[in-house]
């Protein structure tokens, strides 16, 4: 019998600044068709909170007048869209095609064994959150790793190591 | 309505515009086969995402199989939906769902009712080429009334469009993308924490077994062969017209005499009809009404018997909990009843009397576990189980149903009327509070209690009825989408019912989440409701007001009806919920 995996849950997290929440609102209030701008909105939201927990989208919720379980839908359907808290940087692995056929799995295999975290996960000094990505639309530097917004193009294996100690480093 | 040339399977056929190839082949008795395709036709209710594939055939001209349900014929299109092409199309989409699905198919709920495994059956599958990876989530078995195994999704989206479009509950959504997607409430959370109301309309459409109801039959079993317990049963009207078609009977058929033969031999000590429950709640319910009106109360008044309808306004519409009927629902009062006059007369210890209801419906097996209805720790329901759950009991005590010959019930509180048996049809209830309010308000006998203004199918219906010099203003709806409406009506003030009649299920009760499977046939439903009207018909007495029993119940037991006694046993109250 397979151990169940249990279903990701949105995570909650009690005393969100309120002055993010008064931020949020303001944009919210600026956009003329809210419903049909929920993904700027969550765009915003993510910016703000650096992640997406179940109050804020809940709170997307209520202001935009839609139902909560909408929000969650788009949110988890997007991989941009994080309900877990980050780390202070982002790796994202390219596992689009062209990515993949030229090995950015073994490159993600590394990553999280050098992490030793699982897809989607921070590290335990809150350092680093990896995550895998559908195609970031540079193919022709397959395959791509990118940290926060800054894109490393044709990595190989052996690199891998040696851009995650540049971080570790810098601190 | 313009036409349309159309070749189909090498015929000449002209179809009108507009029509779906799906539907110009079923004119013409093609059969395409389809598994998210719903189509509740009279209803409508149309789920048409084209998200299986599996009703695809070849068009001229065209480089991919189009899926027949969603595309709507053109003219001059040449359609085929016998060629190898079509055919194997249609096989690989089927060889696809299976190849994660899981295959316990031998132990799963559905096994016979499952809409994929007779595709699979239909389609001639013996093989399945590939073999998938499996998705391993935990099943959510966190409410009372229904459990939900997202590793047998098949994201055809049925129960989304009955939960967010015709419910609007807004419960359930897909979650994640490609492999790992799912249907499932917000963050999500267990059902028990959503605003679920419980009305199964998920699991009635569900082709799987990835929502089907929390099963209670062993718990029966158990207080049957427990031999301190003193084990009493109820079954609620549409349950009679309904369990025939797990038996090969015609939807529609009235098996009462049946059924109660059946109970006897499972062993339970007393028989009893929900529908003395809800003679019981006319008298309650209409008194009520009559002292809204009289004493310038909250108006309208709404029914209160539908407990999918009670969750739903409780979450909902928060600020309105003043505007339903207090009246607790039928199996509810009964209970009450069974477990203190009942107990009373019989001179039985109520603490060893366990009441097991027979519904139509999952949200009464959440009802009677509400804290409020469990009075001194002691449920006054104990057990629910569903239509379904009670013909596979049968079914697993060898009981030839068909040949049953008809019992009686108990001879104590064993009398119903007719206005109790329609209580199961959307207008039911309220033509039954306007047989007994009529009546009571004019001193008269109604001669006609045959209300036909107050039946039908559709989805919201306004009513008037003359009582004396007085227009009493009725309005019902069925379906929560439609009750949604009534209720914003009422929240901005336009208003102008003095009674509606809400039930959360397309048809009322007949249409329950408990009930034999309709897998889209909208004909069964209409069936049993018209057997309801005839049973009804059928009664030598057809007001509530006239059932002997329950005159009885209240000289020896209940005093006044709507009096305190009343209001300790067959009351209730609300509680404001949140939406999520």
């Amino acid at each position: 019998m397979p151990k169940p995996i249990s279903q990701k849950k949105t995570y909650s997290i009690d005393n969100l600044p309120k002055e993010k929440f008064d931020l949020l609102d303001e944009y919210i209030g600026g956009i003329s068709d809210k419903e049909g701008s929920l993904i700027h909105i969550l765009h915003k939201a993510q910016e703000l909170f650096t992640f997406l927990p179940m109050e804020v989208q809940l709170h997307i919720a209520r202001k935009v007048d839609i139902p909560a379980s909408k929000v969650f839908g788009v949110a988890s359907f997007y991989s941009y869209f994080t309900s877990n808290p980050v780390g202070k940087h982002t790796i994202s692995v390219c596992m689009g095609t062209a990515c993949f056929v030229r090995g950015s799995n073994k490159i993600f295999d590394k990553l999280k064994e050098l992490l030793e975290v699982e897809s989607g996960e921070t590290t335990k000094d809150k350092l680093f959150t990896l995550k895998d990505v559908r195609c970031v639309g540079a193919c022709g530097l397959a395959p791509i790793i990118m940290v926060d917004d800054k894109v490393y193009g044709r990595v190989k294996l052996e690199d891998v190591e040696g851009i995650v100690k540049n971080y570790k480093d810098g601190e | 309505m313009g036409k349309i040339n159309i070749v189909f399977n090498d015929m000449k056929l002209e179809v009108d515009e507009g029509t779906t190839i799906l539907e110009a082949a079923k004119n013409i008795g093609v059969h395409i086969p389809t598994l998210c395709h719903l189509d509740l036709e009279g209803f409508g209710i149309v789920n048409q995402v084209a998200s299986c594939r599996v009703c695809v055939v070849e068009v001229e001209g065209r480089e991919t199989l189009v899926p027949s349900c969603a595309e709507k014929v053109y003219e001059g299109m040449v359609i085929h939906s016998d060629s190898i092409k079509a055919m194997s199309g249609r096989r690989m989409a089927v060889e696809l769902l299976l190849s994660n699905h899981p295959k316990d198919c031998l132990s799963c709920a559905k096994n016979l009712e499952c809409e994929l495994q007779s595709l699979a059956q239909e389609l001639g599958i013996r093989d399945i080429y590939w073999e998938g990876e499996r998705l391993k989530y935990k099943k959510d078995t966190s409410t009372f009334s229904l459990i939900k195994d997202p590793n047998k999704c098949v994201m055809c989206r049925r129960c989304e469009t009955m939960c967010n479009e015709v419910q609007t509950c807004n419960i359930l959504s897909a979650v994640n993308r490609g492999f790992e997607s799912f249907v499932g409430p917000a963050f999500n959370m267990d059902m028990a924490d959503s605003a679920c109301t419980f009305c199964g309309q998920c699991v009635a459409v569900c082709p799987t077994a990835a929502l089907t109801e929390m099963d209670n039959t062993t718990q029966v079993w158990n207080e049957l062969v427990n031999p301190k317990k003193h084990v009493v049963v109820q079954i609620a009207p549409a349950v009679r017209v309904a369990i025939g078609e797990m038996f090969g009977l015609e939807p529609g058929t009235v098996t009462t005499g049946k059924i109660v033969t059946a109970l006897r031999k499972l062993g339970f000590d007393g028989v009893f009809d929900t529908n003395f429950g809800a003679d019981l709640t006319i008298i309650e319910e209409a008194t009520e009404l009559i002292h809204r009106i009289n004493h310038k109360g909250t108006l309208p008044m709404l029914t209160s018997c539908c407990p999918a309808w009670v969750k739903f306004f409780e979450h909902q519409f928060p600020d309105l909990l003043d505007i339903p009927s207090t009246c607790k629902s039928p199996q509810i009062m009964f209970g009450a009843i069974a477990k203190t006059y009942y107990a009373q007369k019989k001179n039985i210890n109520p603490e060893s009397i366990s009441v097991v209801s027979i519904m139509p419906c999952l949200a009464k097996k959440a009802e009677a576990k509400r804290p409020e209805l469990t009075k001194d720790e002691q449920s006054n329901v104990d057990i629910v189980i569903t239509t379904r759950e009670f013909g596979r009991m049968m079914k697993s005590a060898g009981i030839d149903f068909v040949n049953l010959p008809d019992g009686e019930f108990d001879k104590m509180m064993g009398e119903s009327t007719g206005a109790s048996i329609i209580f199961g049809t959307t207008g039911g209830v309220i033509e039954a509070a306007v047989r007994t309010a009529y009546e009571w308000l004019t001193d008269k006998e109604l001669e006609d209690v045959n209300f036909k203004q107050l039946r039908g199918m559709e989805g919201i219906r306004e009513a008037s009825v003359f009582i004396g010099e007085m227009e009493l203003k009725i309005g019902i709806a069925h379906g929560l989408g439609n009750a949604r409406k009534l209720l914003e009506d009422i929240q901005s003030g336009k208003s102008k019912f003095h009674a509606i009649e809400i039930m959360a299920c397309p048809g009322g009760c007949i249409g329950g989440g408990g009930q034999p499977y309709h897998h889209g046939n909208m004909e069964i439903l209409r069936k049993r409701q018209e057997a309801l009207y005839v049973d009804d018909e059928n009664k030598v007495h057809r007001k509530s007001h006239e059932n002997q029993e329950i005159i009885k119940l209240y000289k020896e037991f209940i005093g006044e009806p709507y009096g305190k006694k009343a209001h300790e046993l067959l009351h209730t109250h609300y509680v404001a919920r949140q939406k999520i």
